[in-house]
């Protein structure tokens, strides 16, 4: 187990530099004129230029460039943005709320997902199944950037409910509207998921033999059903964590909160290379310790999974 | 790792995170329903450093930090607020202003002189790379802070130094008088002095002499009537409160909040629902519903904003002055005015903002007439190319009316127009610079200063800075050149209004729209007022009680 952990550490490291390598790559690719693109359209004077130019280490070759960023890195230095903004100052300000949104997002979903799934499995095609299945095929086929609005027009602004934007210091009740928002995206999947891991597993044979066993029917469903039907779920939501913190680039957006996505997407207009494979970096690392986590979860969950 | 435990520790952990990402908030500010103070919507400035600071964010903070040598009057004639008196010699070379006494900044020194030299060199000097430190040039000494470097742009030496730090033109006569000389004669210089770049810095914004304190920017320090409190919070507000007994004009309220947006909707949301107090401009998708969610509160005021097409003069085909002037009267201005903007802009028939005194109506004449007929005839005679285009930066609100004009255009003239769309103003410049057929240009002006060669000299002179089309002609600069140099005002608005008639005959250019600040304010404040460079005026807003 131990081992596994280390080895596994091990490898995200190799991963962190590909992906950066990767990241500032493509970034430099993209890269045409950062500094016209910073002014927009204001004119730019050849000395500002100039003085700019030297300062970010703009007219570099690729690698002198990647080079300079990773002995900033190792040293600790995450280097400045193209506005002179210290992007470990940026970063530090950005991941909070996004992580708060994006757990209170991913938390939201399971439970609605689990339960409903959970329920709708046991009844089977009757009523609720029905009802949640057409549901969840409504949410699916709403794209975010009409459900995000929409859901702001009437339940922050005609009904009054919820505050319609967020700032930085949000609140968890900031932040509930938003995070339901961005839940839907993965809500409708994570139900689907589960409601079909449980009926599977219903004609399973130990299920039988648990009920044989004269076990009540609610330790059945809720500890020996659940436990083996959540793997794939567990995967799932996993997966989803990482790409609710990076894909809420449209709610960051409409609900106003300055957090990674909204970032992330800034840094590609401005083709700020450093500020891009900042945040980028951070993602990566987030992704890989989530992956980590739900594998070791796999063992917690299934008896039959060990890690040597 | 196994049993029963792990499943249940998983659990408690997301409790445990959720509650420590939850803890340390929760109390943000409710106070501001009683208190004295309001709260103004912007986006993240990208500055805050006076001479950085050229976007209309960073200059309305600064505009509640700093007070200005010289503000404008209803005429944009330029009046001393921070200074007692600007006069300049004979010859509109050597220019003299006077201090007013007793202006502190907010950390507690008083202003000087000096101050304004420190700061002014600081922008003028070329390797501190700032942004607007081209309005300097007009200040004698100017060349010989800029470095050129030998193997130009992409090579790998790297520039020199320049050849001197500050400019000879600045000199502090004592801690009251400033004594500028310019490099040329300049009868309007006064109405530079009123932009954000000419604002004083402290002693304390220098670490050392021409070397910016580090973290300064942050906890900007003024001479302004509100200072700064704590920091600047980066995209999420800052926040500034009233200066106690302000020697200058004393504002009605006593503390602004700048609440910044990344999203023109998400503001305009919050000003619906109250959060917000006033959004100076309200975004084209929530216009229709503007009047109807704000009734009297959603108000229009005119600004600077200035919106055509250009001709670029490397593509042959618009070389025939019958060509440009076709296209410009094939277009019905108006229509796309009404039905795009829904009445947010007005139709441009002149080469300058109607803001700026010596402004004339319509001096594009029947060019900028709605007259398809004739257009047509035109077109024809002077046998215009079958394929048009007009290019735009996608990632401004320019598709809906650049398909509009040219489905103007397509059905004036008969001939195919496209709009085309590159993903930034960056990557249309640099089509341009590569001499591609991109064919007509998107292009817009806001005014720095109010005078008329604020639009002439950078959008038409051959040097001009945004005068992306390559037009030239020296019987223009020269004119825009005499203004300069004219005697007095008047007489330089004369010549300046010469050179303007010589636009009207060429054409470089299809004027289309005049902008209009579209903002609306929220039932807690009165007397909310936007001038002509997008700013609050800060003087007469007030909280109703």
């Amino acid at each position: 187990m131990f081992r596994y952990i280390v080895r596994r550490l091990l490898q995200m490291v190799l991963t962190f530099f590909g992906a950066t390598f990767v990241v500032f790559a493509l970034t430099f690719a993209n890269q045409d004129d950062p500094l016209q693109a910073l002014a927009g359209e204001r004119p730019i004077t050849e000395s500002q230029r100039l003085a700019l130019t030297e300062r970010y280490h703009l007219n570099e070759s690729f690698l002198t460039q990647y080079w300079y960023y990773m002995k900033g890195l190792l040293t600790g230095d995450l280097g400045t943005s193209l506005t002179g903004q210290k992007i470990s100052a940026m970063l530090a300000n950005a991941w909070p709320v996004t992580v708060k949104l994006a757990l209170l997002a991913i938390v939201i979903a399971a439970t609605i997902a689990v339960t409903a799934g959970v329920y709708s499995a046991i009844k089977r095609g009757g009523l609720f199944d029905n009802v949640t299945l057409i549901a969840t095929l409504v949410v699916l086929a709403m794209p975010i950037v009409v459900l995000a609005p929409l859901a702001q027009l009437i339940f922050g602004i005609k009904l009054g409910w919820f505050p319609p934007t967020a700032t930085r210091d949000a609140s968890l009740w900031d932040l509930l509207l938003p995070a339901l928002v961005l839940g839907s995206l993965v809500i409708a999947t994570e139900l689907r998921v589960t409601r079909t891991s449980v009926v599977e597993n219903l004609r399973a044979d130990y299920v039988r033999t648990a009920r044989a066993k004269g076990l009540t029917r609610r330790r059945v469903i809720w500890v020996h059903v659940l436990r083996n039907s959540l793997i794939p779920v567990v995967t799932l939501i996993g997966v989803d964590l990482g790409g609710l913190m990076s894909g809420a680039i449209v709610t960051e957006k409409i609900f106003n909160i300055p957090g990674v996505g909204f970032n992330i997407a800034r840094a590609i207009t401005t083709e700020d290379g450093p500020l891009v494979v900042g945040f980028v970096s951070v993602l990566v690392i987030i992704f890989l310790v989530v992956n980590l986590l739900v594998d070791l979860l796999y063992a917690a969950l299934d008896p039959r999974i060990r890690y040597e | 790792m196994l049993g029963k435990s792990p499943w249940k520790m998983a659990v408690g952990a997301t409790a445990i995170a959720l509650l420590a990402a939850g803890c340390g908030s929760g109390d943000s500010d409710e106070s501001s329903g009683t208190s004295n103070t309001v709260v103004i919507g912007i986006a993240e400035p990208q500055h805050l450093i006076p001479s950085n600071t050229t976007e209309s964010n960073g200059a309305e903070v600064l505009n509640s930090l700093f007070y200005p040598l010289v503000d404008f009057d209803a005429k944009n004639n330029p009046t001393p607020v921070a200074a007692e008196s600007i006069t300049a010699d004979k010859t509109n070379t050597t220019w003299t202003v006077k201090l007013k006494p007793g202006f502190t900044f907010h950390n507690g020194e008083p202003v000087i002189a000096q101050n304004y030299v420190d700061a002014w060199n600081y922008g003028a000097y070329g390797p501190n790379g700032q942004g607007g430190s081209y309005f300097f040039s007009s200040i004698a000494g100017y060349a010989d802070l800029q470095s050129e470097d030998p193997d130009g742009e992409e090579g790998p030496k790297t520039a020199p130094d320049p050849k001197a730090k500050k400019l000879t033109g600045l000199k502090a006569v004592d801690d009251s008088t400033l004594e500028i000389k310019l490099a040329a004669p300049f009868a309007s210089f006064a109405s530079l002095l009123g932009y954000t770049v000419f604002y004083p810095l402290p002693k304390a914004a220098f670490s050392a002499d021409g070397v910016l304190a580090e973290g300064f920017e942050d906890a900007v320090i003024g001479n302004g009537p509100f200072k700064i409190k704590g920091k600047w919070e980066h995209d999420a507000q800052i926040v500034v409160e009233k200066v106690a007994d302000f020697k200058g004009q004393v504002p009605k309220v006593d503390g602004i909040t700048w609440k910044i947006y990344q999203d023109d909707a998400a503001q305009y949301a919050d000003l619906v629902a109250g959060n917000l107090d006033v959004q100076t401009q309200i975004p084209i998708e929530s216009l229709a519903s503007a009047s109807a969610d704000l009734g009297d509160r959603f108000q229009k005021s005119p600004n600077s904003a200035f919106q055509f097409v250009g001709f670029p003069t490397f593509q042959k085909e618009f070389q025939d002055v019958r060509v440009r002037q076709a296209i410009s009267m094939a277009i019905n201005r108006q229509e796309i005015t009404d039905q795009v903007f829904l009445g947010s802009q007005t139709p441009a028939t002149s080469f300058v903002s109607p803001v700026v005194a010596g402004y004339r109506e319509n001096t594009c004449g029947k060019n900028c007439e709605y007259n398809p007929t004739e257009a047509k005839t035109l077109y024809t005679e002077a046998k215009g190319p079958a394929e048009l285009k007009i290019t735009y930066n996608a990632d401004g609100p320019h598709k809906a009316w650049v398909d509009a004009t040219c489905n103007q255009i397509k059905a004036s003239l008969g001939v195919n127009c496209t709009g085309v769309g590159e993903p930034k103003f960056a990557d249309l410049l640099t089509k341009v610079e590569k001499k591609e057929p991109v064919g007509l240009i998107r292009l817009g002006w806001l005014m720095d200063y109010p005078l008329m060669e604020n639009y002439l000299g950078p959008l038409y002179a051959t040097d001009g800075s945004s005068n992306y089309y390559g037009y030239s002609n020296t019987a223009f600069d020269d004119l825009v050149a005499a203004g300069r140099s004219a005697a007095t005002p008047e007489e330089a608005i004369a010549k300046w209004q010469a050179a303007e008639d010589i636009l009207a005959k060429d054409m470089p250019v299809i004027p289309l729209r005049n902008g209009q600040n579209v903002f609306g304010f929220s039932e807690k404040v009165t007397n909310v007022n936007v001038d002509l460079f997008q700013k609050v005026n800060l003087y007469e807003i007030e909280v109703v009680s």
